[in-house]
């Protein structure tokens, strides 16, 4: 809500007696960091406008009766404060016993139980004597369990407006709102209907920056365990690109590490017959989506084919998709048929890696392993039965996969590279680098240009920076010269490009398409923050300065891979020659391809 | 200490307002400064209950840099025992819109509102013609000016300056964090005035009158009159108009039963003062001259002997539980849990000791609550429990 001053005025101030200088208008939190003094927040986060609501990060200033709330309070010149006076101490353990008592503080039995920010501060305030009344059995708390990707618990919130927030902030959504007041106050939906039945997009954001268990992924690790020891069925298992830079974080490793290997050989120890790539069938998208374009550029710009839907949007965001459904479902003919690189994968799985190994359809369960939520509601979809059996049984997070990983005792730290299980496993850098937002422009561009142009993508070694970024919203043109003569009505045309990630910055795109203010071809959407390396299925913490480091990893990634252009995937050769035939045939509209649903804006 | 000071009887507020044509025309002639001079010197100081000077609020608000501001009359009467507001607005509104144009003309706002308690409805009809009487004036004397109300909906917390911007701008009533304050960043986001109804009707007064007027009525620290919203156990009910300064003594011995135990003053949000201490309290802004001053909206209720305060105490609570904005954790919790408490320590269910850890949760919330609802709800809860400890166990 505040706007910081243009003017970069140093201030002085002291904090617990050191003395430190800082911009006008830092506040008093981020001044403490940066004297390496820490403050403890609930409320705050990186990604967040500053509620200053749970109080926890209370100091005292000297001079004030008061104590100040150091994530909502700037610094003022020559500021004393102190963080750890005898009344900031007594006043904060007395705020974390408050939370305590209208908490359902049964840790043990909790899913976020060992990453829990108010557990944490439990522990390091060590609250031994809680003497408060115990509040939990007098509210009439529900737990919402209807959706296939998230879990609702009242009793575990602490009312912190995260949540809320990050609906408002990121994604516009505004699902989860705030309603009653006083004890009664509580974080719900749309008249208290269940989160299934609201406008969700079912990103996970919303756990992603939950602090407690309030907000939780529905999990299926059971489910999992159960198939993997099931001796008739043949498990395999396909890993998103984001996974593998954010998956370490959970298991020992620093924010971004690139973990791949590791992460092959972890899924083969927790039993999985085949271990799979998404990355492939990301290459696949490529071709099926860049085909997808250039047949309606044809069509409009030869055919002049006025039912022709420009711009293209992709499709490879599941929340997306739920989203444009619910808010613009007169859009929903822009978007791409392709099905997401996860369903794609899964409808394979079950005909031609089933062909394949010589396996019967119905025997074979289809894991997958997403930085995502909405990849749960996606895969439960009931048109994504084209294999004539559910495409993905069962998707798990980021987050889900190290718990089984740690479930299975495996020192992640200590294993052994591998590489993925053929047929469906090879991947090239253009598909790695879906897992960052503007990944999937970036390999689309690389593709459709060459096989236009019969050339590289004009930009330096292949990388089109014009689309990487953290920008909100990001506009790129690419200029056809000299195309191939049966390519020869593109020639001159410029491709108007525009990437955007989270939601919030999506409805930016859609309203500037609706209004006709912009005349793109062609739109990639992501509807996390930084894409899916921001995902609502990774590990938490997410913030800003961890995105960035898994996107260098993403990007890593793609420059160390030998193959980075998707058409040159030799398993994507293969399928087109053994089985799909070509980009947009009858059997790829078949697997590959689907359908929208509109649905109710309330 | 004894305050030696006599029951004074004001009359301003409602003393007729038909010269407010003249009152708003001359004012308007007169230079900002000049204005803001005059209020400063009349040491006017908010009426709503927190008495901040109302001169350097129009001071401060004017020295932004800014084309939109606003001035908002604060209508949003909810502190339990006031009533005093509904009777302004009722019998001299022309008085309060005088005073919201004349700070228009200081700062430089040209648009006004009136944020009305939700069950102030009944007054909305006759307070609209008024308004139109008196913007059809305004643009008689090329006097560019609005005033709109716009309906509260009910909740105590937008009294809350803040929380009230936040209600008029669509969204859910909830304090903001200050710094800013709204002399920067008001509603919508542009410096404004907020001032309480009877502040507005004061400012009619010292520009009618001039300042000395004001100043010479009531003590240092706590100049002019005030109107008191007289409630409880006493054969007089009502609202009277008194000099600032008065002691307690003097009060119950003019308006009390001749039974009377103790007397909130300042509503849930105030103070409760027990019989023994009735001398010693002055009615009046904190000052550095006279022993125990106690600050109110206007709200002065008297209980007599045959009233339980721990039922006083339990129904403040009950209301400050249901009331409470419910965003920041020492006032959503330190509520429940003091009326959770104080039944349990009566029912036995707790120790008698427990008063003490609700004594000094009250201290937490006083420390550590976002706005003034949860730093005032201590005030009630240890001016009752510490003067009455022994009603709150039996």
């Amino acid at each position: 809500m505040k706007k910081r001053s243009a003017m970069t005025k140093k201030i002085k101030v002291s904090i617990n007696g050191i003395l430190v200088e800082v911009n006008e208008g830092t506040t008093i939190l981020d001044a403490a960091r940066s004297a390496g003094v820490i403050i403890p927040t609930l409320c705050y986060h990186k990604d967040l406008c500053i509620a200053g609501n749970c109080r926890v990060c209370v100091v005292e200033i000297a001079g004030q009766k008061r104590l100040a709330a150091a994530c909502a309070t700037p610094c003022e010149e020559e500021m004393e404060i102190f963080t750890n006076s005898l009344n900031v101490l007594h006043s904060r353990k007395e705020i974390i016993e408050l939370l305590l008592s209208e908490h359902n503080a049964d840790c043990t039995s909790c899913f976020k139980n060992g990453n829990c920010e108010l557990q944490k501060l439990a522990s390091d305030y060590k609250i031994l004597k809680q003497d408060f009344i115990r509040l939990v059995p007098f509210k009439k708390y529900s737990i919402d369990k209807y959706s296939p990707s998230i879990i609702k618990d009242d009793s575990k919130c602490i009312r912190c407006q995260r949540c809320v927030r990050t609906c408002s902030e990121l994604q516009g959504i505004n699902a989860l709102t705030v309603a009653y007041k006083g004890d009664q106050m509580k974080i719900t939906t749309f008249f208290e209907k269940p989160i299934n039945d609201v406008v969700c997009s079912t990103c996970g954001q919303c756990i992603n920056h939950c602090p407690t268990g309030a907000l939780v992924e529905r999990n299926y690790i059971e489910k999992v365990w159960d198939a993997i020891s099931d001796k008739t069925k043949h498990v395999v298992v396909q890993t998103a690109p984001a996974v593998r830079v954010g998956l370490g974080e959970e298991l020992g490793f620093g924010h971004g590490e690139r973990v791949t290997g590791k992460m092959v050989t972890a899924l083969k120890r927790l039993g999985f017959d085949a271990v799979m790539d998404t990355d492939f069938t990301a290459d696949l998208t490529i071709m099926e989506e860049g085909t997808e374009l250039l047949t309606r550029l044809k069509r409009a710009l030869v055919d002049h084919d006025p039912d022709v839907k420009l711009p293209m949007a992709t499709s490879c965001s599941p929340g997306w998709i739920k989203y444009m459904e619910h808010i613009f479902p007169e859009f929903l003919e822009h978007l791409s048929t392709c099905k997401s690189p996860q369903q794609m994968f899964g409808a394979l799985a079950k005909t031609y890696y089933a062909k394949a190994r010589n396996l019967a359809p119905e025997t074979i369960v289809s894991v997958s392993i997403m930085p995502c939520t909405a990849k749960k509601f996606e895969a439960s979809r009931p048109e994504m039965h084209s294999s004539g059996y559910r495409d993905v049984d069962f998707v798990l997070t980021t987050r889900e996969l190290a718990i089984m990983i740690k479930q299975a005792g495996i020192d992640f730290m200590k294993l052994e590279d591998s590489h993925f299980d053929r047929i469906m496993g090879e991947s090239t850098g253009a598909a790695v680098i879906f897992g960052a937002t503007g990944g999937v422009m970036e390999a689309a561009l690389r593709t459709v240009y060459e096989l236009v142009t019969g050339r590289d993508v004009p930009f330096n070694n292949l990388n089109i920076t014009p689309v990487r970024g953290i920008d909100g919203v990001r506009e790129a043109t690419v200029r056809i010269e000299n195309p191939l003569t049966e390519w020869a009505f593109l020639d001159g045309v410029e491709v108007k490009c525009a990437v955007a990630h989270g939601l919030v910055n999506a409805k930016k795109v859609m309203d500037s398409i609706k209004s006709g203010e912009s005349d793109y071809h062609f739109v990639e959407i992501m509807a996390c923050p930084g894409g899916c390396l921001g995902g609502g299925g990774q590990p938490i913490p997410t913030n800003p300065e961890i995105r960035r480091k898994r996107s260098e990893a993403i990007y890593a990634e793609d420059a160390g891979m030998p193959i980075r252009k998707s058409h040159e995937n030799p398993e994507i050769i293969k399928i087109y020659n053994d089985f799909l035939e070509n980009p947009l045939s009858e059997k790829s509209h078949h697997l590959l391809h689907t359908h929208y649903t509109p649905r109710e804006r309330f | 200490m004894t305050i030696s000071y006599q029951l004074k009887r004001a009359d301003f507020i409602f003393k007729n307002q038909n010269d407010w044509e003249d009152v708003l025309s001359k004012s308007i002639k007169r230079t900002p400064q000049d204005l803001i001079n005059e209020l400063i010197s009349s040491e006017l100081k908010g009426r709503g209950g927190a008495g901040f000077p109302t001169g350097l609020k129009w001071k401060l608000t004017s020295e932004i840099t800014d084309s939109i501001k606003y001035v908002i009359c604060n209508a949003d009467e909810g502190e339990p025992g006031t009533f005093k507001d509904r009777e302004i607005l009722s019998m001299v509104p022309f008085k309060v819109l005088t005073g919201m144009a004349v700070c228009g003309h200081v700062i430089g706002a040209k648009e006004g509102y009136i944020y009305l308690r939700g069950e102030y409805f009944f007054l909305f009809p006759e307070l609209n013609k008024v308004i139109r009487e008196f913007e059809y004036y305004c643009k008689e004397i090329n006097f560019d000016f609005t005033i709109r109300i716009f309906m509260g909906s009910g909740a105590y917390i937008c009294g809350e300056e803040t929380a009230l911007f936040e209600s008029m701008e669509g969204k859910r009533g909830e304090p903001r964090n200050k710094p800013p304050f709204p002399s920067n960043y008001g509603y919508m986001g542009k410096p404004t005035v907020i001032n309480n109804v009877e502040t507005l009707a004061h400012t009619y007064t010292i520009f009618k009158y001039g300042a000395k007027r004001f100043y010479d009525l009531g003590v240092q620290y706590s100049r002019g009159s005030k109107l008191f919203s007289v409630s409880g156990d006493t054969p007089k009910p009502g609202i009277y108009e008194l000099e600032l300064g008065m002691s307690l003594a003097d009060f119950v011995e003019e308006f009390g039963d001749g039974d009377t135990k103790a007397v909130q003053v300042g509503g849930a949000s105030g103070f409760l003062v027990p019989r023994k201490r009735f001398n010693e309290t002055a009615i009046g802004f904190q000052g550095k001259l006279v022993g125990i001053s106690l600050p109110t909206g206007g709200s002065m209720m008297l209980f007599n002997s045959s009233r339980s305060m721990f039922n006083v105490l339990d129904n403040y609570l009950e209301f400050f539980r249901e009331e409470s904005c419910g965003q920041c954790t020492p006032c959503r919790v330190g509520c429940q849990q003091l009326l959770k408490g104080i039944k349990a320590v009566k029912r036995g269910e707790k120790n008698t000791k427990y008063l003490d850890k609700l004594l000094r949760l009250t201290e937490t919330m006083k420390l550590t609550a976002k706005c003034g609802l949860g730093q005032s709800v201590a005030n009630s809860f240890s001016s009752i429990v510490e003067n009455f400890r022994e009603e709150m166990i039996y």
